[in-house]
């Protein structure tokens, strides 16, 4: 395989690497770059942050979860790539240095990453750009008054030109060169498919059913790492344009299933405030920039964050399979734990839900409130007319091996006047939906108890009470 | 003078250019070779059986070694020898390394190392306190007991009292860099090591004993971690001794690093305790007596269990003169990691037990509870020995001859063990607190954060609420500073001074973030009188300073700090002494400041002077030494004065928690900090905040679970919850406290790695405020304080459950 991109503004070209070798360990292991530091090797930590750029723009990335083939046609920046080429440092290096920003400095090349993109992309919301950054000296405050005093600097040359060149497409399928010969010692993986459109995915899918899809490799990126998983054949996903859009129209909501977690939360925003809320804290901005809906789906977990809000608005889910198109209700997409409604070769093209006024409420409860697997995510979607129950959706996650609707608290709801002795009734009816389970991030006690809370959070929500610690200020 | 500027961390450039280098960034020679460990599946079981042939046949493996093909000891502890680096017939908990993998790459390491066939016959493992007390599986012979007065007595005599029992779970260190080592093989059959260590003697150590040849054949260099906290005290050993047995044994220079999930699963964390107490007090809130039992969990091995449950009993009083107390400790063996040094060291466990008590008893009073801490507080300082005013530079200064005994090696005379005299307030180690000045400053930290206003302000927003509530905590720390193992406290230095005025400085310390390399250069620097880019410090080094004790115990600059002064002290005398020679003039006449050398009317560069000096064939080149006076201490019978002198501090903090899920938050955190006369104020505020953080998270977010078979399910950073960065405060206020060290301490500063931790206490302190709210009984919290234990807390108070 033959893999073309820039980095730290020189043009790279490999052909004799296998797909499923990281960033991380090329830059550290081919190139000798070791300021990318691995720190958990599966994207929870932010050390290998870098900086990839596209015609979409610039993004902070792990490069541990990273594979090469998905960097085609992308300009990647390295810490070693901050500063200028004569050596100046960048704003916020300058800023790192000037705030004592580092104490041991191993976290410290990441979070200069993450702060590095967020300048160039002018965000300034600084407890989300870096929520994937953990720093263990710090206590993080340093590296706010860092980022807060280099933010007005303006952008250097050398990173504002880094957007400017963009390979002009991206390698149309099977990418050319040769098959590459596997270093010893290493499994044959055949080589890697770009399609470059769903078209193309669908007919390299049907003939490669057994492929493994790659859309943002933040799940599958763990089976390598994690797993050591060999993976014979991988088709990348992110040539696939037509994939990442989201539509919005009059009667629908559509979202291509390569639309990555910031996106959607761009989307929502206006929509359901409440889905994007949750999605500010789904994982981390490097997880959410390469993140895909699609992926959150397809891969069945129990605990995805997408799946509940989605289904409380009613979504129909898209599969594909070569030629042929089928719907159904997302919920049905989930089977059983580990098991969804998908045929070999079939693949997630989209996701859609209906137009409707906003009462969606999404609660999300994890240990820490950023950057953490969910331990349950209640989704509640209630439409009231007058002052009683016209339709019900509620839906969780972490409750049971599927997301899953909560059919009798719904079925208790609907056509009930919208009080609290409703929700008291109502609250009753979790046990017959729900056995959750016990496991390191909460007991099945506590899973049960506070999925009935939430539902009492819901009805003060919509009453506009205050209703979480973060909107309590000192 | 460089000392007391705020200078940026010697390495920050290095930092955010990504050019600073740690070990596994370290260019390696070619055909390297990597380790990885295959590791026990069963938390405790006889190994019947071993097949590794898969292993050996795996891609790239080169060697494969277990217990049986070492060739000398099988040891990596640092205490007891009882943690061999590969099990040898038995293991003891789920993730002990059975057998080490050499091949080509880390890959093809960490791929071998999971075809291991090995057969155990299981036995019951000892995975909770209780199951381990049944069985009576302990360290030491039985409980350790320290004694003052009669505390049972006393309780049962007075007033009023409380009692409870509570969890106090342990921490995973987190350091951003996993363990890594790697060893190179030297023409003589000597090692060369890299190693991520706080520790560089004992890895020197271990490794020679692994190897079977002399300490003096095996060099071990440290440039920086990338963290330490205490996890890279004694658990780098297993690495870097890994790796010299497989250097020897290949002949080729071997590497290995944990995986994060292997870092976590194979090595130790903080001790998990249980707390009993039973305190007597009276209608003022005064304590007349408390009695505590302490149930540590030590895990398999003791490696550093003994002195850190010790710790924790010297802590159990924090800032409260207790007229009666008797703390019990129990240091049990189970299942699981073996428990290790972690900041604070057992101090932190000891400190949370006795706030715990002030908690209690303010609930119960109804008493404000900073008034009440106050009340209880040690008597402050009656005769400060430091001198008023700003620290002095002495540079050019004739020496002290009195004080500078220490550093020249002189005999210290051994502290009396003999207990003081009655009049004197004393410890429950029967140590004279002489420094106490926590008055003032609780004073002037509950004025700046206007804590009684807010308090009230608090109390009214929580009556308008059903589901939210805050609530604000204060609390102290007292924090011992010295090794409790006296022998400890020494370290050495070397310093060169070039003919071109540069100066290289190397010390017994290592530099894992907290910026000892800078503070100590600021030190020599100012002995010299010369800006800070003149000097130069490398990496630790057990070729240019021996015997060197772990940094640990926040012992790193006081006690490299002085050698180093030391050294440049020599160095400075023999330099006047030539200069004033030349110049008619005598020694003491000899100033060094401001980059230059005054020698009478006449005045040179420090750059001529050293020229001149090398050319007068002066050695420019000295060692020093410092041993920490006055610290003498008898672990057995509780009795001495095991601290040269406290550090203090204290915290408020505010939070929120929300009753229907538990979920909760730091709103506001302001800190009051001592750090003597501070070496670096930037650095020392550094270390407070990330000390309080990391606190706060030990006590709220960051839970350790096992299952019911021994395996620790939190192995990583989607499982394990440090703060990430939107838990800091929202508002975080934190200050230095205006003071110097009492005793004659470098610069008259004070150790901060490690008392600011506790600070992080006040959090914990004020979810137990806020869950009070709710209604009326005590909400008696454990640690950590999850959102799902915050929950429960609340059922506690509001429901009866």
């Amino acid at each position: 395989m033959a893999l073309t991109f820039r980095l730290n503004g020189e043009t790279v070209r490999i052909t004799d690497a296998s797909p499923s070798v990281t960033l991380l360990d090329w830059l550290r292991e081919e190139k000798g770059l070791t300021g990318t530091k691995e720190g958990c090797n599966e994207g929870d930590c932010g050390a290998c942050t870098v900086m990839v750029t596209d015609s979409r723009g610039s993004k902070a990335l792990n490069a541990c979860i990273l594979f090469l083939p998905q960097l085609q046609g992308k300009s990647v920046r390295t810490v070693e790539g901050a500063s200028g080429p004569d050596g100046s440092l960048h704003p916020v290096q300058r800023a790192m240095v000037d705030h004592h920003g580092s104490q041991c400095g191993f976290c410290t090349p990441g979070f200069i990453m993450s702060m590095v993109t967020a300048h160039a992309n002018g965000a300034t919301d600084f407890d989300d750009q870096l929520a994937g950054n953990l720093c263990r000296c710090t206590g993080y405050a340093p590296i706010i008054r860092a980022a807060e005093a280099a933010k007005d600097d303006p952008v250097p040359d050398w990173i504002a030109q880094e957007g400017s060149f963009i390979w002009p497409e991206i390698s149309r399928g099977e990418a050319a060169g040769r098959r590459a010969e596997p270093p010893s010692g290493k499994q044959a993986a055949a080589p890697p498919l770009l399609p470059a459109s769903s078209d193309e995915l669908a007919e390299l899918y049907s003939a490669h059913p057994e492929a493994t899809l790659i859309a943002g490799a933040t799940d599958v990126g763990l089976w390598v790492t994690k797993q050591l998983r060999h993976l014979p054949q991988m088709i990348f996903l992110g040539g696939c344009d037509d994939l990442k859009g989201i539509e919005v129209t009059d009667s629908a909501v559509r979202i291509g299933a390569m639309a990555d977690m910031n996106a959607l939360r761009d989307a929502m925003d206006p929509l359901h405030p409440s889905f994007a809320e949750m999605l500010r804290r789904f994982s981390s901005q490097q997880i959410r920039a390469a993140a895909t809906v699609g992926g959150n789906i397809a891969n069945g977990s129990p605990i995805g964050d997408t799946p509940p809000a989605l289904v409380a608005l009613g979504a129909t889910l898209h599969l594909r399979k070569g030629g042929d198109r089928r719907e159904l209700p997302l919920e049905d997409f989930f089977l059983d734990y580990g098991k969804q409604d998908r045929q070999p070769g079939e693949f997630v093209e989209a996701v859609s839900f209906p137009r409707q006024p906003d009462a969606l409420k999404v609660y999300k409860l994890s240990k820490r409130f950023d950057q953490d697997i969910s331990a349950v995510l209640g989704a509640f979607n209630v439409t009231l007319m007058n002052g009683k129950v016209s339709a019900a959706r509620i839906a969780f996650g972490g409750m049971a091996g599927i997301p899953k609707r909560a059919a009798n608290v719904e079925a208790a709801l609907t056509g009930q006047p919208w009080t609290e002795a409703t929700i008291g009734a109502a609250a009753k009816a979790f046990d017959q939906d729900f056995t959750p389970m016990s496991d390191m991030r909460a007991s099945a006690e506590y899973r049960l108890e506070t999925a009935r809370n939430m539902l009492t959070r819901y009805f003060a929500d919509l009453n506009g009470q205050p209703v979480s610690v973060l909107e309590v200020r000192p | 003078m460089s000392v007391s500027k705020p200078l940026p961390h010697d390495s920050a450039r290095l930092h955010v250019t990504g050019a600073a280098r740690y070990t596994d960034d370290i260019p390696s020679p070619r055909g390297t070779l990597h380790l990885a460990f295959g590791v026990s599946p069963i938390a405790r079981g006889h190994i019947t059986g071993m097949d590794l042939s898969e292993v050996q046949n795996s891609p790239g493996v080169v060697a494969v070694l277990t217990a049986k093909g070492l060739p000398f000891a099988n040891d990596v502890s640092p205490s007891i020898h009882d943690e061999p680096l590969l099990a040898a017939g038995t293991v003891n908990y789920v993730g002990q390394p059975v057998f080490v993998v050499v091949a080509d790459s880390h890959l093809n390491a960490r791929i071998a190392s999971r075809k291991g066939k090995v057969d155990y016959q299981e036995e019951p493992a000892l995975l909770t306190l209780d199951a381990a007390l049944a069985a009576d599986s302990r360290f030491e012979e039985g409980p350790r007991i320290y004694r003052k007065g009669d505390a049972a007595k006393a309780i049962d005599a007075a007033p009023h009292t409380v009692k409870g029992t509570f969890e106090l779970g342990g921490q995973e260190h987190f350091y951003l860099e996993g363990q890594a080592a790697m060893a190179l093989p030297q023409e003589d059959g000597g090692m060369h090591v890299h190693s991520s260590t706080q520790h560089p003697t004992e890895i020197q150590h271990k490794v020679a004993e692994a190897i079977g040849l002399p300490m003096h054949a095996v060099r071990v260099e440290t440039r920086r971690m990338g963290g330490g906290f205490g996890g890279k005290e004694s658990q780098g050993n297993a690495l870097a001794v890994a790796c010299a047995v497989a250097a020897r044994l290949t002949g080729k220079p071997c590497k290995m690093r944990y995986d994060r999930d292997d870092d976590m699963v194979i090595t130790g964390k903080r001790h998990a305790f249980r707390i009993s107490y039973r305190a007597g007090f009276g209608e003022d809130g005064r304590l007349q007596g408390v009695e505590f039992l302490h149930l540590v969990d030590c895990g398999w091995a003791q490696d550093l269990s003994l002195p850190v449950a010790d710790r924790a009993m010297l802590h159990a009083d924090n800032a409260y003169l207790i007229p009666n107390i008797r703390i019990e400790s129990h240091r049990l063996r189970t299942n699981r990691q073996s428990a290790t040094a972690y900041r604070g060291f057992g101090g932190p466990q000891g400190m949370v037990g006795i706030e715990r008590v002030m908690d209690h008893i303010a609930h119960d009073l109804g008493m404000d509870p900073a008034e009440l801490r106050q009340r209880n507080y040690y008597a402050p300082m009656q005769s400060p020995d430091a001198p008023a005013g700003e620290p002095q530079d002495t540079s050019g200064q004739p020496l002290d001859p009195d004080a500078d005994l220490a550093s020249r090696g002189a005999p210290v005379q051994p502290a009396k063990t003999s207990l003081p005299p009655k009049d004197v307030q004393t410890t429950p180690y029967h140590m004279p607190v002489e420094d106490f000045i926590l008055h003032d400053l609780t004073a002037q930290l509950l004025k700046s954060s206007d804590y009684a206003a807010r308090k009230a302000d608090i109390a009214k927003w929580n009556q308008g609420q059903t589901h939210l509530k805050r609530g604000i905590a204060f609390s102290p720390v007292k924090f011992g500073i010295s090794f409790t193992l006296t022998h400890l406290n020494q370290a050495g230095a070397l310093v060169h001074v070039y003919q071109d005025g540069s100066v290289h400085l190397n010390h017994g310390g290592t530099e894992m973030g907290q910026g000892l390399f800078q503070k100590v250069a600021q030190v020599a620097a100012s002995r010299f009188g010369i800006p800070l880019e003149k000097v130069n410090i490398t990496a630790s080094d057990t070729g240019k300073v021996p015997n060197t004790s772990a940094t640990a115990a926040s012992s790193g600059s006081d006690l490299n700090g002085m050698a180093v002064k030391a050294a440049c002290d020599t160095l400075r005398s023999r330099m006047a002494e030539h200069l004033a020679l030349q110049h008619q003039a005598s020694p003491g006449d000899v100033v060094f400041s401001n980059g230059m050398v005054r020698i009478g009317q006449d005045e040179m560069t420090f750059e001529k002077a050293a020229m001149a000096c090398y050319q007068g064939r002066v050695s420019l080149s000295a060692t020093g030494f410092y041993k920490t006076p006055k610290v003498e201490w008898d672990r057995i019978k509780g009795q001495g004065r095991p601290f040269y002198y406290f550090a203090y501090g204290a915290a408020v903090t505010e939070v929120a928690v929300d009753a229907l899920t538990g979920e909760n938050r730091i709103l506001r955190a302001d800190i009051l900090h001592d750090a003597g006369a501070s070496l670096n104020p930037g650095i020392d505020i550094g270390q407070i905040e990330g000390g309080y953080v990391q606190g706060a998270g030990w006590l709220t977010t960051e839970e350790l679970v096992w299952d019911d078979t021994g395996r620790l399910r939190t192995h990583a950073p989607s499982t394990y919850k440090i703060p990430a960065c939107s838990d800091r405060p929202d508002v975080f206020n934190v200050n230095l406290f205006d003071g110097q060290n009492r005793e004659d301490t470098i610069y008259r500063s004070k150790a901060v790695g490690e008392p600011p931790f506790m600070l992080g206490i006040s959090a914990w302190l004020a979810l137990s405020d806020a869950v009070a709210a709710f209604g009326t009984a005590y909400p008696a919290l454990n640690a950590p304080a999850t959102a799902e234990e915050v929950w429960r807390a609340v059922r506690r108070v509001r429901d009866g459950i």
